[in-house]
Parts: structure tokens; sequence; C-alpha cells
């Protein structure tokens, strides 16, 4: 396709989706005038039904918990298949670390990232599980928490170097957490299914709003998503950090 | 606020170099989460800024460093 035409054919596609566009705005109701009736209901029940004062994670984690359970399993899949890309592959001799390597070449660490980084671990870490503690009264609650998490453990990785983050955080250590996150966030709905009849049936005694153990299985569900979102984003991240710093050279042979 | 978010995502479409657009893309994951929380989002825009302002661009900046390693080690 020579150029002009492509050019043409860019020109008419465009202006159709420009229209469309326009017209599907238009038709959008005004900021803040929600019509959806579901939305109106839960704003309303969610308080006094399942004692949370934060009626999106009352949503994720209890009345459309299901969908919740499959995005779960989504970002499992995902860190699989990172996994089984990254694997050590067969003829792939694996070297010391960089970090580790006698003679290393590895530009320092300059000391403000140093000391930048040591000094927010501690308040990501803090504010990680604030987040995750707190899912269902305040905004957050376990994917966003355990994301933050997994996020302390990348500045370790910054403030002092690879062999320390695996230390601190080890590969055994993360999967089980991964695993265990994932696991316990099924048994919750299972229990829903055993003790209240249904799957993801929030079976726990619900309590009064805004206190911090109220609102039945939903701070549960939310600590094990938490657990598994940073055992499996800490998982990712010391799977890519060992790709790109340790060394694996195809043998000789 | 808009305006911010539709300079920064064109600055992310225009950078060629892939890591300038890798920096350029968490600049705009922050910004749009911002945008989220002062459209009353705070729940969307705590998602949106860990995962676009912090993993997306480090997973990119990690896949970078070893395409980098092995251009390295095959010119040696």
């Amino acid at each position: 396709m020579s150029p002009r035409l492509r050019l043409r054919v860019f020109l008419v596609a465009g202006s159709g989706l420009f229209g469309l566009l326009i017209w599907g705005f238009a038709g959008l109701p005004d900021f803040g005038h929600f019509h959806g009736v579901y939305g109106q209901l839960l704003n309303r029940a969610s308080t006094p039904e399942r004692a949370t004062t934060d009626v999106i994670t009352a949503v994720n984690f209890d009345y459309r918990g299901f969908d919740t359970l499959g995005e779960e399993f989504i970002l499992f899949a995902a860190v699989i298949g990172v996994t089984s890309l990254l694997r050590t592959l067969r003829g792939e001799r694996v070297d010391t670390p960089d970090d580790d390597a006698p003679g290393r070449q590895v530009p320092e660490t300059s000391l403000a990232v140093r000391v930048t980084g040591l000094l927010l671990v501690g308040p990501t870490v803090l504010v990680g599980l604030y987040v995750v503690v707190h899912g269902h009264q305040t905004p957050g609650g376990g994917f966003q928490g355990g994301v933050i998490l997994a996020t302390g453990l990348l500045l370790t990785y910054l403030s002092a170097d690879y062999l320390t983050m695996r230390r601190v955080g080890p590969t055994a250590l993360i999967e089980a957490g991964e695993a265990a996150g994932t696991a316990g966030f099924v048994l919750i709905a299972l229990g829903g299914l055993i003790f209240a009849g249904t799957f993801f049936e929030n079976f726990l005694h619900i309590g009064t709003a805004g206190q911090l153990l109220s609102a039945g299985t939903i701070p549960l569900s939310n600590f094990a998503v938490g657990l598994a979102v940073t055992g499996g984003f800490a998982f990712m991240l010391s799977e890519f950090l060992q790709q790109t710093l340790v060394k694996r050279r195809r043998q000789v042979r | 606020m808009l305006i911010l978010v539709a300079v920064c995502g064109t600055c992310v479409v225009l950078a060629r170099d892939p890591l300038r657009q890798a920096l350029m893309a968490s600049l705009y994951g922050l910004v749009l989460g911002i945008l989220f929380f002062v459209f009353q989002a705070p729940d969307v825009a705590l998602s949106q800024t860990v995962v676009g302002a912090v993993a997306l661009p480090l997973m990119i900046l990690l896949a970078l460093a070893k395409v980098r390693f092995d251009e390295e080690e095959r010119k040696r």
C-alpha cells in the first residue's frame, strides 16, 4: 500500500471514528448524574447490610465476589506465564549475579537513591498494610495495598542490592504468599457455600460499620487478595530482576 | 487537569525512544491517577497510580535492561 493510499484509508476511518465518538459523548449523562439503578441501590444498601463504609470494596469482595475471583486467577495465570517464559532454558548456564561477580562493572547506585529508598521502605510498607487492612472502610483494598507492598520490596533492591532483596523476600516465601493468598480467597468463597449455602455469601458476623473488625468476610478476602497480589508482583519483580542481572550465557561446547 | 492528561498521553505516543516512553508513561499514569482522585474516584485512583505509575513502567524498564544486556553480550 502506498503512503498516499494509506493516509486516505486512515482519514476515512479516523473521521468515522471521530464522528462515532462525538455521537457517543453527546449521549452521556451529565457529570454526577448517574442513572444506573444498581449503583444507587448499592449506595444505600451496602452500609446497613455489610457494615462497610467503602461501597466499592463491598461490591468487589461481596456482591460481585465471583468476578474478583476471576480477576484473581487472571493475575495468577499471568504470574505463571511470566515465570514459565523466564525460566532457565536448557543450554543456558546460570552465572553469579552481576552484583556479586568479581570485577563487576555495574555502576554504583548513587547515595541519594540509596538514602531515599531506605527512608521510603518503612512508610511504603506501612501504607501498603494500612490500605489492605482498611479496605472495607477507606478507598483501596487488597489489590492496591498488595502492589504497594511489592513496591516496598523493589525499594530494598534500589537502596541495597539484589542479594539483600533476596534475603528480605526469599522466593520460597513469596511463592508461598502468592499461593496461600489465592487459595485463601477460594476457601473464603467456599466457606460461604458451606456455612451460608451460597458461594461467596458473607458468613461471618457483620459487626458495626466503621470498626476495624466488621463487614464479615470482606476484610479476610481483602487480606487474602493482598497476600496473593503482593506475592504475585514480588515474584514477577524478582524473576525479571534475575533475568536482567543474572548472566545467562548459552553454553559453549 | 484534563488538558494535562491529554498532553501527557500525547507525549507518550510521540516519544520514540522506549526508555523516554517508559518514563513518560509513568508520569502519565500518575497524572491520570490524580485526575481520577479529583473526579472523586479514590479507589480507581489508587489502582491507577500503583499500576500505571509504578508496576507497568517498571516491567518495561526491566525488559529494556534485559534487551540491552543481551545486545552487549552479543557484541562481546
